[in-house]
């Protein structure tokens, strides 16, 4: 085994959908992600800001509790994802701070190299590791007909992430063609969700949200695949507000692309936590996958 | 002797077309690096026999570069390659006589190169300063890492059979 | 007899001196260094003055060795040994240690940098006393000259050197020659015609009776060395015969296969499966493009075949090599485009507005597939407003850290097309205007008066994403202002994307099959960035134009004038001198082994069957001495570099290592055993 696994605090609340689909997809697949015992949160994007010191320490205490067993740590939350590869590197390039860092895990018992642990986000470990053969031959549903809008956000191309072209990235485009969906190339695909800005100035973010929904849906998206809770939230959360503001019609489902892979995979629907979504996605995805199936039937 | 910095003395084959010329780059572009590398020319690194870093150990040289030109651009077509090849062997024979591997080191740098050439050139005085002076004698005592190389050798030699049997 | 050597320090003004203490290394060495007769320190050792004092030492004190403490040998070696050579010596009984690239202006430390200095002095003096004379070796120079490329710096060269009567094999892998210069429209600043300056020298190549031209063609192979190059050609079959075919073009005519050009039209036209570039082609002989060609797809149509007046279709022409000998070689073999996809958010191939610079070349050509008329992808459409990015590309640290040097002027040219032939506006998003050649500035100052927008900024990206109803439609350009500071999004209907200059992708292997090397990025390495700029470190190699680097036309044409200059320079002369720097074998004591025999590359070691021993042809040996170093009875000798002047050469490099009880008896003890 080397995978170890962090879910973060998201997928144990808000977002159990990501959670569930995610370990329902990862069992289809036959390989082992091991939860992290014990671990705890990654501070969001608040706490780099308020403490930088302590933010790290307690990202790093995640980094220490990968045991020697495992040599890969892998967050399916965006967010969860740059903050421990963010603390990773600044352990390696700042001694300073790694010297206090050190300290405060040494008063719990832990210790941490830097580079020991390599961090993945789970798309990067899928389309990398996984691979395209592996997953092709798995998918029992094909998404012909399905039009998708990838959605990567901010945080999980950040240039030091390195597995994807920051600046247009293209691995869930390429990983939602192996599935047989029509995937949208649609401009805005890595521009900001507005993330906690809804909760500090609604206008401005609920402006970005619209500018997400609008590019997806003039490219005529069915829904659009998210791969970080908090871009979920808010562009599903909020799509009514968005609409009341605007005096908009946007209905587009938002679903993790864990639960779309898992309905290529054949995985029930159940167990991959649709419903939770504010905007439906399963009657969208049944008439377009059943309109396809009654098609090529005929 | 007072407590000064062990400044070690390198004894540097270039080959003329590539890593010479980078290295008169470096001084064109004045990229300052450790002067412990004194340089002697050869037309290839193909040309350096074995011998002749054997030669400078036993004159008191602390290490030896040898530099030449990326493989698959050797000026001669691929004569660093047999080089590249020399050298590993050289490298391990070297190990089973108590001479650390930083000591001889084998780098490629174009006549574009200036700076890659004077990096290295700094890794490696940094590296064989951490060492100390080579101290040739002292180091012909039976360690573990002594009998492990020879063995080496002998595994290598039998693999190397193997392939072109 | 022991020698007597003659050490010279120079000073290079304070290049040396100013960190190494050249007068005390000169009286140490003249001191301290067995067998030194003279030794001096001095300004410049280079300067008449310096050589004379060489010259005058060697008359005077019967000198028989010389060793010059100064710069790079690949810059002075052949001024002291001509020096040592007018005064009746050998020259290759001198050495030219590096004290100054490898020495003075590399290190900080005065005093390390002085010591190692005395140690480089040091080892010359060691091994200039086992130098051996050496009688340099002369070839005659074949009077023809190899051109690769057909471009406009390969062009000027083919010209000049024909024109002064020489023969030139011009190589160009497209059917015709011309180059990019052909695809342009307008030139910058002059805006003269591309065509109207480049075709005549086109048809004059393709007529001259001192020129071979050999189109659809490709290097295959060199052997030989400067003087007397082998080469070997890969015509590539064109299935026309090339004499029988009068250009008439009715095969072009009548072929009903239509493929996208992406060659001479960048993708923004098509040609046929039999097709010539462009009208002004030379020659005028088509060429079958056998992947998209109906017969060699499904074995129908022969169409042209039928219709040819003079039967000089021949679909089973096959490739042929052509062996030709040249004294001369130039590489003009220019640059290519950027692939403007590498920067997806700029939307190239996704958004259909964006353009490249070449596609926007052949939108603006009269010749073009528009016929000149500035219109947007769908054919109709006139542009109310275009965006033209600049350093796509170039001066990226994630693409060409260089400046491409043309393209701010190339945008200038397409701002005055696009406001001369309609009514739009035009954006230019620069970093930096670079405009510093003769008239351009002035053509500058012409465009900001003709009323082309300037923004400096890098363009973040180029976007479909409208966030107001005015940006409806449009591709909107997002790019800081630095001169106002503030965020802009600039609503736009075409984008040009200014493309850097990149060089061949085939630049190292054509490079390396011609012994010359590139830059990190792939340019050719010229033999002195200012001193030398046509010329490499291979004899007899020459480069011109943009295969060196990005340059203009004005450039390109210099350069090709100047390689042409300098290879009639060597045929003129005739005759051209090569170090007698080879490896010969002792036959005597060879074993026969053949150890040697296989790690020669340029098979110039041959076994004797009668005598059971190698011997070295000495025309092909190259000297690099990879034999020598592998002789396991040691009786192969390197000349120049032979074991015993290596040996010396350490020994003084590290005559201050072995320190060990040495510190006070040292210099009485070595130095009778040295000179033993």
């Amino acid at each position: 085994m080397k995978y170890a696994y962090y879910p973060g605090c998201s997928l144990e609340s808000g977002s159990a959908a990501y959670d569930k689909s995610v370990k329902a997809v990862i069992e289809q697949l036959g390989f082992g992600l091991d939860e992290l015992d014990d671990w705890n949160c990654c501070g969001a994007t608040e706490y780099f800001s308020q403490n930088e010191l302590v933010a790290t320490s307690v990202i790093a205490r995640n980094l220490a509790l990968v045991d020697d067993r495992h040599d890969q740590l892998v967050a399916p939350c965006a967010a969860c994802f740059l903050n421990l590869k963010k603390t990773d590197k600044l352990l390696a390039e700042q001694p300073k701070i790694r010297g206090k860092v050190d300290q405060a895990l040494a008063a719990g018992g832990l210790r941490y190299r830097p580079g020991r642990v390599q961090v993945r986000h789970l798309l990067d470990v899928l389309y990398t590791d996984i691979g395209e053969q592996a997953i092709k031959a798995k998918v029992v549903q094909p998404l012909t007909g399905l039009r998708v809008a990838p959605y990567y956000g901010c945080q999980i191309v950040r240039p030091l992430n390195g597995f994807d072209n920051p600046e247009y990235p293209m691995k869930l485009d390429e990983m939602f063609t192996w599935l047989g969906a029509e995937v949208v190339d649609y401009p805005v695909k890595a521009h900001c969700c507005g993330g906690h800005m809804t909760q500090i100035s609604e206008e401005n973010a609920f402006e970005l949200i619209r500018r997400l929904l609008q590019s997806a849906a003039d490219y005529r998206a069915d829904l659009i695949l998210c791969m970080c809770p908090m871009c979920q939230l808010n562009m599903d959360m909020y799509q009514g507000r968005v609409n009341n503001f605007f005096n908009t019609k946007f209905k587009l489902p938002i679903v993790y692309f864990t639960q779309m892979l898992g309905v290529a995979l054949g995985i029930d629907m159940k167990k991959l936590g649709f419903g939770k979504e504010l905007v439906a996605a399963e009657p969208v995805i049944r008439g377009k996958l059943e309109g396809q199936t009654a098609a090529a039937t005929k | 002797m007072s407590e000064q910095v062990f400044e070690p003395k390198i004894v540097g084959f270039l080959c003329n077309w590539c890593s010479y010329r980078a290295a008169d780059l470096a001084g064109s572009a004045r990229i300052t690096h450790a002067p412990n590398v004194r340089i002697v020319r050869v037309m290839c690194s193909g040309r350096v026999d074995p011998s002749f870093v054997m030669k400078a150990f036993s004159l008191g040289a602390d290490a030896v570069l040898i530099a030449g030109c990326h493989p698959g651009e050797c000026h001669y077509i691929e004569q660093n390659y047999k080089a590249m090849r020399r050298f590993h062997m050289l490298r391990q024979t070297l190990k089973a006589m108590g001479v650390e591997e930083q000591r001889i080191q084998l780098v490629w740098a174009s006549a574009a190169e200036g700076q890659q050439l004077a990096e290295a050139i700094d890794k490696m005085v940094d590296e064989v300063r951490q060492l100390g002076p080579l101290g040739w004698s002292g180091n012909w005592e039976e360690n573990g890492e002594r009998i492990q190389a020879l063995e080496d050798i002998v595994k290598e030699h039998e693999q190397a059979m193997e392939v072109t049997a | 007899m022991a020698e007597k050597i003659g050490v010279y320090v120079c000073h290079c003004g304070s290049n040396i001196a100013g960190k190494v203490d050249v007068e005390e290394i000169a009286q140490w060495a003249g001191e301290n260094l067995d067998d030194v007769a003279v030794s001096r320190d001095y300004k410049f050792m280079c300067s008449s003055l310096g050589q004379q004092m060489i010259e005058d030492d060697i008359k005077k004190e019967k000198l028989t060795r010389v060793v010059v403490g100064a710069c790079s040998p690949h810059l002075h070696e052949k001024t002291f040994r001509r020096a040592c050579s007018n005064a009746g010596m050998n020259p290759y009984l001198m050495d030219l240690t590096n004290i100054r690239e490898h020495c003075s202006w590399v290190h900080k430390d005065r005093s390390l940098a002085t010591e190692k200095a005395r140690a480089l002095i040091s080892a010359a003096v060691q091994r200039v006393k086992h130098q051996e004379p050496l009688e340099p070796m002369y070839v005659d120079v074949n009077p023809a000259t190899l051109v690769i490329g057909g471009g406009i710096a390969g062009l000027q060269a083919t010209l000049e050197l024909a024109d002064a009567g020489y023969h030139v094999y011009l190589v160009e892998r497209l059917p015709s020659i011309g180059g990019h210069m052909a695809q342009f429209d307008k030139t910058f600043p002059t805006l003269d015609c591309s065509a109207c300056i480049l075709t005549p020298k086109m048809s004059e190549a393709g007529q001259h009776e001192n020129v071979t031209l050999l189109t659809y063609a490709e290097l295959e192979e060199v052997s030989g060395s400067v003087g007397s190059f082998k080469v070997k050609i890969r015509q590539k079959s064109r299935c026309v015969d090339y004499d029988a075919c009068t250009g008439c073009g009715i095969c072009v005519e009548k072929c009903p296969r239509k493929v996208l050009d992406t060659e001479f039209e960048a993708g923004m036209g098509n040609r046929k499966a039999i097709y010539m570039p462009f009208p002004q082609a030379v020659p005028r002989v088509p060429v079958i493009d056998q992947d998209s060609c109906i017969w060699f797809e499904r074995q129908k149509c022969r169409a042209c075949e039928k219709l040819c007046p003079t039967d000089a279709i021949k679909f089973d022409q096959e490739d042929e090599l052509i062996d030709i000998e040249v004294g001369n070689i130039i590489i003009a073999t220019g640059w290519k485009p950027f692939d403007s996809k590498k920067i997806p958010q700029y939307g190239y191939g996704r958004l259909a507005n964006v353009y490249t610079s070449m596609e926007f070349e052949r939108l603006c050509n009269a010749a073009g597939p528009t016929n000149g008329k500035i219109v947007m992808r769908d054919g109709k459409t006139v542009p109310k407003s275009i965006a033209i990015v600049h350093c796509v590309g170039s001066r990226d640290d994630r693409h060409n850290p260089y400046c491409s040097g043309i393209c701010c002027m190339a945008a200038l040219k397409f701002g005055h097309l696009v406001l001369e032939k309609t009514d739009a506006e035009v954006y230019s998003f620069y970093i930096d205007m670079r405009t510093n050649q003769k008239n351009y500035e002035e053509f500058y100052q012409r465009l900001l008066g003709e009323g082309m927008r300037f923004v400096r900024g890098k363009v973040s990206e180029v976007t479909d994403a409208a966030r107001m109803p005015t940006e409806q439609g449009k591709l909107i350009v997002q790019c800081e202002d630095t001169l106002i500071g503030r965020q802009q999004r600039y609503p736009v209907d075409m984008v040009i994307l200014m493309g850097a200059l990149e060089p061949q992708e085939d630049a190292r292997e054509l490079g390396l099959k011609c012994g010359i090397s590139c830059s990190m990025e792939g340019w050719y390495t010229e033999r002195h960035p200012k001193l030398d700029p046509v010329a490499t470190m291979t004899d007899g190699v020459f480069v011109a134009g943009t295969c060196q680097g990005p340059k203009d036309i004005p450039a390109s044409v210099a350069q090709g004038a100047a390689a042409a200059a300098r290879v009639a320079g060597m045929i003129t002369k005739g005759k051209v001198m090569i170090e007698p720097i080879v490896a010969s074998i002792n036959e005597q004591a060879c074993s026969g082994c053949k150890i040697c025999n296989n790690m020669c590359p340029y098979n110039a070691i041959e076994f004797i069957e009668e005598t059971e021993t190698s011997r070295v042809i000495t025309a092909l040996c190259k000297g690099c001495g990879t034999c020598v170093a592998a002789c396991p009875a040691g009786v192969i000798t390197g000349a120049h570099f032979n074991n015993k002047q290596i040996f010396a050469e350490i020994e003084g490099a590290l005559w201050d290592a072995l320190q060990p009880a040495a510190e006070s008896s040292s210099q009485a003890e070595t130095v009778p055993a040295s000179a033993s």
